[in-house]
């Protein structure tokens, strides 16, 4: 061990919720003065963590020292009191009041405060770290990189020396990024400690001294910033080992279905975050798109759905273009789309069988006139229930009632149930349990030899691996290759995931 | 040793704990209003019974409970409707006034129509006059994104303002010596009662075919689908290509149109003329919320709750006069009932459980 002090020390951590285990025996150490990046995929187990760290949760087992003594964090309150202040991912700041009073807010114990002294006091904490700030803004004044600066100052004020920062660049310009990680090299220069959580593999080699990476709850590796690079930390964060367990038929690719051409689209904060995107969908093919989450895909999915506008480039759905067609179009021209966030596609307090009907209720059978057919309803529910094996008392009964998996298996039995000619599929099978994802991969790949095309996004490297004939690798928002899921390919394809490589269209596959 | 509070949310809700929690919440209302007519003065025991009696205990007070509810019934059954759609219509009392007056009006322009041409034109008309009140609130929502609550709200003082400016100004009746009344309809722009009782019959039946249409419309067609898909995930709506815009504009105009309706029934069926607007309508619109509610936004049971509720005003009335109680007293009934189901609505749906830790 080097001489530098510990700041914080977790020793097998495990915490459990409602039988998933989101941290196993994890070991966690920072030292005093550095930037300690976390790292690891949404679900890994990084925000649980440092919630138990910060007091939110309390872990089932394990211990935790903070400056080599030990200690019992049972809330926030007793972090702070540790030095311990956390910037959650989504701000905690009231809207309507000032910088200043959102700093104080829950510091003091009166019912005033010495507006002056607190002022001159924050004004004095933001010049030593250089966080240009307006103590007197009302908070809905400021951009997303300004209200971070506020949390930042608060945690400061509360006398932090350890700041978790929780995905602390999703909301950034790329400046306000820079100025970021600038603060943070300020701020350890000044003694502080930094534990900045990530999965953004550029953050972690520009700003951090050392990285422990995550991967489905466990610590898969704690490395030396400067002694790794971006593959070695792509590979430990997805995992490497692939296994190309199930068959797959070869199947002939047949005519295209999908295409998109120079696609271009903004993320929920305007920043471009698909950048001239090009490539084509055939029948009885399944291409994959890898990469880290964040860059891009969700924003593409949705473009291709209709949920999000194209602002620039074309869509073409069996050689129609549908740019600028609506969602019921698309749903016509032989669409399907199965989100990301399940939810946002079924009704929770419905029941089954009404939620089977959710694209079919206009047309027959279904649809009678004005009215629903309820026994065909039931019919094809029953059918459905049956064939994808979903498990549920019956029909009837609301969809929140089946476990995760079997939501998945009734959404994908819906999608899969219309004329479709295109399922667009993303994360088919975040956070659900072994048998249920080889159940989903089985369903996916039975629609090769139909002669249906697939276009899949996961940022779980294995499934795309798995399931794919082709990989398009995303990076930044552009396809920086595409290639066949090839044992030989892992290396380019883990260089493209980490934007190191980028392939020339001509030897796209 | 503490005690910790959880809150859980139930996964599935019975139809046991759902009646029950109304039948609770309705209890825990007369508990606190029982406290409320102590601090006036009045023993809540003796009160209660008068208030059954005087709405339910005579045949004459049951004929009156019955004519309070017509216009529950049609405005309540229309915001069922639109509660059910996540659509918070607040301003049913605006859209009843609103009935009133293009009702009335027409009513008041061709009193020589023969009554069979006359009745149908009044109730057209005021079904057109709430709708298009509604239709504001629900273009600035569609295309603006103002919320529905505040807009609809205020037009119900808006409504309000324009009926005095009536009754006081331009319809004020030449021969009703300054008052603020119009001139009494004619024969044929009058409703029919059911014997000597107030109960003007062909509204009534009109509600209770509304209603009726209202619950089939909900859940039996596919308009009445994406209505429920959008009020319960309108994300889920618009991914499966429903017009989110489309449903919002249905279920305000449609409920604003049924309350249109039911200002017609009072001014064609009670009052035989157009008056200030507290006499046309005492806040049926407001406690038509509670109907709603109360039915758990299911149109059928609205039946009953309408009912319910009118038997409550006509009690209400009965107290105010016999124990000389003030006349705001019946708004509390409509405040406590709604304050303590919305908290039941909660815990229908929430689980409370109170743990002691060691």
């Amino acid at each position: 061990m080097s001489e530098v002090p510990t700041a914080v020390l977790m020793k097998g951590i495990t915490k459990r919720f409602a039988g998933v285990v989101a941290n196993s025996n994890i070991d966690f150490e920072v030292r005093e003065g550095e930037i300690h990046a976390l790292l690891g995929e949404n679900g890994a187990g990084k925000t649980t963590l440092m919630n138990i760290l910060y007091g939110i949760y309390r872990p089932d087992e394990g211990e935790i020292y903070i400056y080599g003594k030990k200690a019992h964090i049972h809330s926030p309150k007793d972090a702070i009191a540790l030095g311990i202040g956390m910037v959650h991912q989504q701000f905690r700041l009231v809207q309507t009041h000032t910088v200043v009073e959102n700093i104080v807010l829950g510091t003091g114990n009166g019912l005033r405060f010495e507006e002056e002294e607190v002022r001159q006091k924050i004004v004095d904490l933001a010049q030593r770290y250089s966080l240009a700030i307006n103590p007197d803004a009302r908070i809905w004044q400021l951009s997303a990189g300004e209200q971070q600066r506020v949390e930042i100052l608060k945690a400061l004020y509360r006398g932090a020396k350890i700041l978790i920062l929780d995905e602390p660049t999703s909301m950034l310009t790329p400046l306000e990024i820079k100025e970021l990680l600038q603060t943070l090299r300020r701020m350890t220069e000044e003694g502080n400690t930094i534990i900045f959580i990530t999965h953004k593999l550029d953050e972690v080699t520009a700003v951090s001294h050392r990285v422990t990476i995550l991967r489905q709850g466990k610590v898969t590796a704690v490395l030396e910033t400067a002694k790794t690079n971006k593959v070695q930390l792509a590979n430990l964060m997805v995992g490497r080992e692939v296994l190309f367990r199930l068959e797959k038929p070869s199947v002939e690719r047949g005519s295209e279905v999908l295409r998109v051409e120079g696609l271009e689209a903004l993320s929920d904060k305007g920043l471009i975050a698909v950048n001239n995107v090009s490539f084509t969908v055939h029948r009885g093919e399944i291409l994959g798109i890898a990469g880290v989450a964040g860059n891009g895909q969700r924003e593409l999915l949705e473009v291709i759905a209709g949920l999000r506008p194209a602002t620039r480039g074309k869509i073409f759905i069996n050689g129609v273009e549908a740019t600028r067609s609506s969602i019921r179009e698309r749903i016509n021209m032989g669409m399907s789309y199965v989100p990301g966030e399940r939810m946002t596609a079924l009704v929770p307090n419905m029941s089954i069988a009404e939620n089977m009907i959710l694209k079919s209720y206009r047309t027959a059978p279904i649809s009678k006139g004005a009215f629903i057919d309820r026994r065909e309803m039931l019919n094809l529910a029953q059918r459905l229930i049956q064939e994808y094996e979903v498990i549920t008392p019956g029909p009837e009964k609301p969809v929140k009632l089946l476990s995760g998996g079997n939501i998945q298996r009734a959404l994908m039995a819906r999608e899969l149930s219309q004329q479709v000619d295109i399922l667009v599929a993303a994360y088919p099978t975040s956070g659900l349990d072994v048998g249920a994802i080889e159940t989903i991969w089985r369903i996916l790949l039975s629609q090769r030899p139909l002669g249906k095309a697939i276009l899949l996004v996961s940022d779980d490297l294995e499934e795309i691996l798995t399931l794919s004939d082709r990989v398009a690798v995303m990076h930044n928002g552009e396809i920086m290759g595409i290639v066949e899921p090839k044992e030989e390919n892992l290396e380019k394809i883990g260089l493209m995931m980490a934007g190191a490589l980028k392939l020339e269209q001509e030897q796209w596959v | 040793m503490s005690v910790k509070v959880r809150i859980e949310r139930r996964l599935e809700v019975s139809r046991t704990t759902q009646i029950g929690s109304i039948l609770l919440s309705l209890l825990l209302s007369f508990v606190v209003i029982a406290v409320i007519f102590s601090f006036l003065g009045v023993n809540p025991l003796n009160a209660y019974r008068r208030i059954l009696i005087g709405g339910f205990g005579s045949l004459y007070g049951l004929s009156e409970s019955v004519a309070k509810s017509i216009p529950l019934l049609l405005a309540g059954a229309g915001l069922a409707l639109s509660f059910k759609a996540r659509v918070y219509n607040i301003g049913a009392e605006g859209q009843i006034l609103l009935g009133a007056i293009v009702g009335g009006g027409i009513g008041l322009a061709w009193p020589d129509l023969p009554r069979g041409l006359l009745l149908p034109l009044m109730f057209l008309g005021g079904f057109l006059g709430g709708a298009l009140w509604a239709l504001i609130p629900a273009l600035l929502k569609t295309r603006f994104r103002v919320d529905e609550v505040l807009t609809s709200l205020m037009l119900v003082y808006i409504a309000s303002d324009l009926v005095r400016y009536l009754v006081y100004g331009p319809w004020r009746g030449a021969e009703q010596r300054g008052f603020p009344y119009s001139s009494p309809f004619s024969l044929s722009a009058q409703l029919p009662h059911l014997g000597t009782t107030r109960i003007h019959y062909p509204t009534l039946i009109v509600a209770l075919l509304l209603t009726l249409a209202i619950y089939i419309l909900l859940y039996y067609t596919k308009l009445g689908y994406e209505i429920r898909v959008v009020g319960e995930n309108p994300a889920a709506g618009r991914y499966a290509g429903m017009s989110v815009e489309r449903v919002i504009l249905f279920v305000l105009v449609l409920s604003g149109g049924l309350a249109g309706l039911a200002g017609v029934g009072e001014v064609a069926g009670i009052h035989a003329r157009l008056g200030p607007p507290e006499g046309i309508s005492p806040g049926y619109g407001f406690t038509a919320i509670i109907v709603a509610w109360l039915a758990r936004l299911n149109p059928l049971l609205t039946v009953l709750t309408a009912f319910f509720m009118g038997g409550l005003l006509v009690g209400g009335d009965a107290i105010q006069t016999a124990l000389n109680l003030p006349s705001a007293t019946i708004f509390i009934f409509n405040g406590v009932i709604l304050f303590f189901i919305i908290a039941a609505e909660y815990l229908t749906n929430y689980r409370v459980k109170v743990e002691v830790v060691k």
